[in-house]
């Protein structure tokens, strides 16, 4: 057992885990509070799955720590795998069970007592809108919306203080998203989830916090503002009006030193072009760009808009970032002929 | 030991509702109650010194060979074909535990298929004609050896087809494999020992064969003569199978 820390339900330090000479996970550090929704964000093959595993228990670390709860996954895998509901990639199972035999064995198998599994298989269903007809059907039978549904009821029905969820909303249509977005928010504040997921809208909406991991190293970590006001420092502003690249990027000089032009569109079909301007942040540049290109009418300035970064966004220049480091550090190491880490002197929960 | 109850009732249900396990059992029941009427009938025609139990016991080597890879093919192979063995990992249950699990659902329904084959005997005893049945045919001690030999053995075939079974995630190949380790433990040293005898160079490894042949052990069991040795042999080849099976079933969690 671990130090126990009241605030953290998950600590993990300096994770390191090879496959055949590959790292896949390299050094990753992080920690997640009780009752947090965390985001778990990385292109494939950057780590995620292998991070989620060694959470579960299901894969051993080469080095590194990482405790639920207070317990150490490698030392007492299970033990911390009864603080854990764990569903994995591709949610595999079993085809010949229906739902609720298969969640009444789950229950079982978790050590939910006897005289309860009936009932809390029954809530994880209904939470799940599993109870009316699917309850009774093949899981080899049901649709990829509920068998999503099913792996989620197993994750949570033992009431677990972690749920790790690898891919959860991959395959269903925007309804069972939204009915899956809802579940997890209601999960908000009674456990700590983990979610690991492609689709960066979703995991901007339902998470407090987002990890960025790529090439196996967490290259970023904290709420979406955060990381905002990080990788995409400064303002951008929505420009629609009767000027091309060009000519708008002559007034934009005029304007200001500080503004650049980031991207350009158009015409459409009234003539209108559209483009992207970055500007310093603290100041009001949307009134200075109002006041400044609506005083010539031949522009005829339609729409200043101010634009905040999705996490997409700040998902492409914190990867970005971490290839550009990548590229350097081996720069540096053919340069030097020093096999030794550039950051060996990291701060262990930097991130 | 609650979740491990949970696993093996899990296991037992999965049996029941296989269609693997009906065919096994479908094809042994068939098979066996006809090599009972053959049996029944050479003795009480031909007559000999063997009873019918005795040469009904001595052909079990041959369902056995489709009995037991039918039975436990799917055990592992399955689970690790569909992903379902991480699943089963993921919760706080050990590796050791799923082996012992499936090995012991396989092994109830082994040993429950041999002791529906006593009905054959039973019947034979009350409903067949005095000519027919023999004189012979139900010699309590010996059908209980003969079934002791058939249970304790059985224990190292199952392990067998649980070993071939976590070896591979197809199951037709965890099948086939189960029959090759199958044909080998029970017939191999048998025909070891024939290559061996009069080879000086290889005459050590007659002491080793005999120790393990499988029809010397059925002759002896079948004869009432119950030894210690064939009890190790097949208990501790059972436990080293599945101790190897639980960790290759470790090994392949994830």
């Amino acid at each position: 057992m671990e130090a126990s820390d009241n605030t953290n339900s998950v600590i993990v330090r300096r994770l390191t885990k090879s496959y055949g000479g590959v790292k896949a996970v390299d050094g990753v550090s992080f920690r997640i509070g009780r009752g947090e929704v965390v985001g778990f964000l990385g292109p494939n093959g950057a780590g995620k799955s292998t991070t989620m595993k060694i959470l579960a228990g299901m894969t051993q670390a080469d080095s590194g720590s990482a405790s639920i709860c207070g317990v150490n996954v490698a030392t007492n895998p299970d033990s911390a795998r009864e603080h854990i509901g764990y569903m994995p990639e591709n949610n595999p199972l079993p085809e010949d069970l229906r739902v609720v035999e298969y969640l009444r064995f789950r229950a079982r198998l978790k050590g939910v007592p006897g005289r309860d599994v009936k009932r809390r298989v029954e809530e994880a269903m209904q939470t799940c809108q599993l109870h009316r007809r699917a309850a009774r059907k093949i899981i080899g039978n049901l649709s990829k919306g509920f068998r999503q549904r099913v792996g989620i009821a197993d994750a949570i029905l033992a009431r677990p203080e972690v749920i790790i969820m690898d891919e959860p909303t991959i395959g269903l249509d925007p309804h069972q998203i939204i009915a899956i977005r809802k579940l997890i928010s209601s999960l908000r504040g009674k456990m700590s989830v983990i979610i690991s997921s492609h689709i960066l809208p979703e995991v901007e909406v339902m998470c407090d916090r987002v990890v960025i991991i790529n090439n196996g190293r967490v290259v970023a970590s904290g709420t979406p503002a955060s990381l905002r006001k990080e990788f995409i420092p400064g303002e951008r502003y929505g420009v629609s009006l009767k000027a091309d690249a060009e000519l708008f990027g002559r007034l934009l000089s005029e304007i200001g030193e500080d503004f650049e032009l980031a991207d350009s569109s158009g015409p459409d079909a009234d003539g209108y072009y559209s483009h992207t301007v970055k500007a310093p942040g603290g100041r009001n540049c949307g009134a200075l760009l109002i006041g400044e290109l609506s005083k010539d009418s031949s522009l005829g300035l339609r729409e200043v808009s101010r634009r905040e970064p999705g996490l997409e966004e700040i998902f492409m220049a914190a990867t970005r970032r971490s290839w550009d480091e990548t590229r350097e550090l081996s720069l540096h190491k053919m340069g030097s002929g020093d096999g030794s880490r550039a950051d060996a002197g990291e701060e262990e929960d930097s991130i | 030991m609650k979740r491990f109850d949970a696993l093996f009732k899990h296991q037992i249900h999965l049996m029941f509702i296989s269609a693997s396990t009906y065919f096994a059992a479908f094809l042994f029941l068939a098979f066996m109650g006809i090599m009972y009427v053959l049996a029944l009938m050479d003795v009480s025609s031909v007559g000999g010194s063997q009873s019918a139990t005795e040469k009904f016991l001595s052909v079990f080597w041959v369902p056995v060979l489709f009995m037991v890879p039918l039975l436990t093919m799917r055990s592992l192979s399955e689970e690790r074909r569909m992903g379902t063995l991480g699943t089963l990992m993921s919760t706080p249950i050990r590796a050791w535990q799923i082996v012992a699990a499936k090995f012991l659902a396989c092994y109830f329904f082994y040993v429950l298929l041999w002791l529906l084959t006593l009905v054959y005997m039973f019947v034979a005893q009350n409903y067949l004609p005095q000519g027919l049945a023999g004189s012979n045919n139900f010699a309590p001690a010996q059908v209980f050896t003969g079934y002791l030999f058939i249970f304790v053995s059985g224990l190292t075939y199952i392990a067998i087809g649980i070993f071939a079974s976590s070896l591979t995630r197809t199951t037709f190949v965890a099948g086939m494999l189960s029959f090759a380790m199958l044909f080998f433990a029970i017939v191999g040293s048998g025909i070891i020992s024939k290559f061996v005898v009069g080879d000086a160079y290889m005459s050590w490894l007659s002491g080793p064969m005999e120790y393990m042949q499988t029809f010397k052990h059925l002759e002896d069991f079948s004869n009432s003569l119950l030894d210690t040795r064939p009890f190790f042999f097949y208990i501790s080849t059972a436990c080293l199978l599945l101790g190897l099976t639980s960790l290759i079933t470790e090994s392949k969690s994830s």
